[in-house]
């Protein structure tokens, strides 16, 4: 099933996330109040520039930044999207994907709409390229996302779909409301985001899932209309936060699927990042403005992962390739499977402690 | 293309004069077709037309398309044989078009008038060169005929704004395309198939223009030009609009567009030999000027 297919609609959702969202009146978006922005300086002539992401938009009166999502009204920055939920959906934290933070966890995650990028081949494009008021939406302050994950046994709130950089001020102030209740926060993002505002969101964040596109600026250029050294610069930050981030590579054939290419990044990734990051090579499915290039090779995905683990890396993943042999984690120093996957289910997780119950390594993650 | 001019289309309010106006859009239509208004608008439109009327109102009534000219062209297309509510006059927003001074009206035997948030966008991408978008299904499904109503004015990011740009008010996603001055995402969208197929005719309203401060209205950057451009050829429109827009700036002692950093090449792009949409070489358009 695709990712598109098993995203809620709002139907589905106020029926899955049903019994008390009955009871909230929930006011329609022309009642809820507008939410002023966090990252922006203000110019002259009621113009402001947007400090959240790399493209830093200078942004006149009464227009939106490259998201589409936060608007110049007067010479003051808005987003439109504070707590307009347009998906919701319970999955296990094996689909964002984190493997290797709280196995089986049921990740209660919301998006709304618009992205600060333009991905050819974007899986969720309906609502990451669309602006607030061309989809329904629900309205869902911070503390009833909370209370909503809790109500559903969900120990996780993941922030996906679309890129929850562009709502970075709903996400931090559920994040915030979350850990004082105990529910854990995931970003599943590019990484598109200018340093500060990721470094308060490493305040309240507990793990981070970066969509690494490519290792080259003529991708990003040509097929997700952004700049590869600002996403690099993230993880970088994320390591020196202590902050758990998993790397997600879609691979494309024809295009990001040089050998040359992986080689670089995954050395790239054992150097400045560590060998303990995982990173999962992920099978794409023709989408969007690529439907006209064919799926992933198996073979391409397989030499992936060898070119991973070559290069040191300990955790080295194939994705989108249920029953594959790449979709288990297996201790670096022993070489034992240590969890059995299935797709996005668990069918054995021998880890005990965080350690290998064969030869008691410590195993990178959070596993409690 | 044809650039009319009247004085006279202003009471001493500088309120904008309805039956003014309307003889200098009949003046401005025969120059152009070198018929008259009335034979004019029939060779643009038939009875069984739904003609789309594209106008500007992002910037509120200080500078967007005024409602008495689109009244005036209503007037005319009613006489070419289309019936009232066969007209649509349409932007992006109903609040937009509320705040410029227009009535939302979505049935009833008078023009309709509504914003694509009222009528949505296709689900289909459609796509050319490095733009992808989603169009208004007014101008995909409703509209047979589309006449483009913008306004002159100086743009922040894409330099100058007139004929081309006002159809960044047709897709969802605008805000993808103003990196790199608008080059080559301008003329890319009037690629667009429906867009392109169905435009017959631009009528820049340039009777309130802006020199420097724009999209927003700033009065202080504003002045009456009281002037209609008329053209098919949205490149050829565009580039006399850029120089006329120019012209004030250096009048007032300001850098060029060019110089300024923001020269609007995509009105170039639009007429490359990729794009076809017109002509935007300065020695090849004939410009016609009519002074009432």
């Amino acid at each position: 099933m695709s990712k598109k297919q098993e995203m809620a609609t709002r139907r589905q959702f106020i029926r899955q996330t049903g019994c008390c969202l009955c009871a909230l009146a929930w006011p329609a978006r022309a009642d809820v109040p507008l939410f002023e922005a966090r990252y922006y300086e203000k110019l002259p002539h009621r113009k402001i520039r947007c400090s959240l992401c790399p493209r830093r938009c200078v942004i006149d009166d009464l227009e939106r930044g490259y998201c589409g999502v936060r608007e110049n009204r007067g010479g003051v920055y808005y987003s439109l999207v504070y707590g307009q939920v347009v998906s919701a959906h319970i999955d296990p934290i094996e689909k964002k994907p984190l493997f290797h933070f709280l196995p089986s966890a049921r990740a209660f995650s919301i998006a709304t709409a618009g992205c600060n990028v333009f991905c050819k081949f974007c899986q969720n494009w309906e609502i990451s390229q669309s602006r607030p008021e061309q989809i329904p939406a629900t309205f869902l302050p911070p503390p009833q996302v909370v209370r909503l994950a809790k109500d559903k046994s969900c120990p996780v709130i993941a922030y996906t779909y679309n890129e929850p950089v562009i709502f970075t001020e709903y996400m931090y102030d559920i994040a915030v409301q979350g850990r004082s209740l105990g529910v854990r926060s995931v970003m599943i993002s590019n990484g598109y985001i200018e340093p500060q505002p990721m470094r308060d969101l490493c305040k309240v964040l507990h793990a981070v899932k970066i969509d690494l596109k490519a290792f080259s600026e003529r991708f990003y250029k040509e097929l997700v209309s952004g700049q590869l050294r600002p996403v690099l610069d993230t993880l970088v930050l994320l390591r020196e936060e202590n902050m758990w981030t998993e790397i997600v590579y879609l691979v494309i054939p024809g295009q990001n699927d040089d050998r040359k290419e992986l080689t670089g990044m995954c050395r790239w990734i054992a150097a400045e990042l560590g060998p303990e990051v995982p990173v999962h090579f992920t099978r794409f499915h023709p989408m969007y403005r690529l439907a006209n290039v064919p799926a992933t090779p198996l073979a391409t995905l397989t030499m992936a992962r060898k070119i991973g683990l070559d290069a040191g890396l300990h955790y080295v993943y194939t994705g989108n390739l249920p029953g594959d042999e790449g979709e288990n984690t297996y201790c670096p120093n022993c070489h034992k499977q240590v969890i059995h996957r299935f797709g996005y289910t668990i069918l054995e997780n021998r880890i005990q402690n965080g350690r290998c119950p064969d030869c008691r390594a410590l195993l990178a993650g959070v596993w409690e | 293309m044809v650039l009319a001019t009247a004085e006279g289309v202003r009471n001493r309010n500088r309120s904008v004069l309805s039956a003014p106006l309307q003889r200098l859009l009949d003046s401005a239509m025969e120059s152009y077709f070198q018929v008259k208004a009335g034979q004019a608008w029939k060779s643009l439109v038939r009875p069984n037309d739904v003609v789309g009327l594209k106008v500007n109102t992002l910037a509120g009534r200080g500078l967007s398309t005024h409602p008495e000219l689109v009244e005036a062209v209503c007037e005319r297309l009613q006489e070419a044989g289309v019936a009232a509510n066969r007209i649509v006059i349409w932007d992006r927003l109903n609040r937009d078009l509320e705040r410029a001074g227009y009535k939302i009206c979505t049935s009833g035997p008078s023009p309709r008038c509504y914003g694509n948030d009222v009528c949505g966008y296709t689900q289909q991408v459609y796509e050319f060169g490095a733009a992808a978008s989603r169009i208004s299904r007014l101008v995909v499904e409703t509209c047979t005929v589309l006449i483009n109503l913008p306004i002159l004015k100086d743009h922040g990011i894409v330099g100058a704004s007139a004929g081309l740009k006002n159809f960044f008010g047709a897709i969802d996603n605008p805000n993808k395309y103003h990196d790199a001055t608008g080059d080559p995402y301008v003329a890319d969208v009037n690629r667009l198939d429906p867009i392109r197929r169905k435009h017959r005719l631009t009528i820049c309203d340039a009777l309130t223009a802006q020199y420097e401060g724009g999209p927003p209205f700033m009065a202080q950057w504003s002045w009456p030009m009281n002037s209609l451009l008329v053209s098919a050829d949205l490149p050829a429109l565009d580039r006399i609009g850029w120089e006329l827009i120019d012209e004030k700036r250096q009048q007032m002692k300001l850098p060029t567009l060019k110089q300024a950093g923001r020269e609007p090449r995509y009105i170039l792009t639009a007429a490359d030999a990729r794009h076809g949409l017109g002509i935007a070489d300065r020695e090849r358009i004939r410009l016609i000027r009519c002074t009432l």
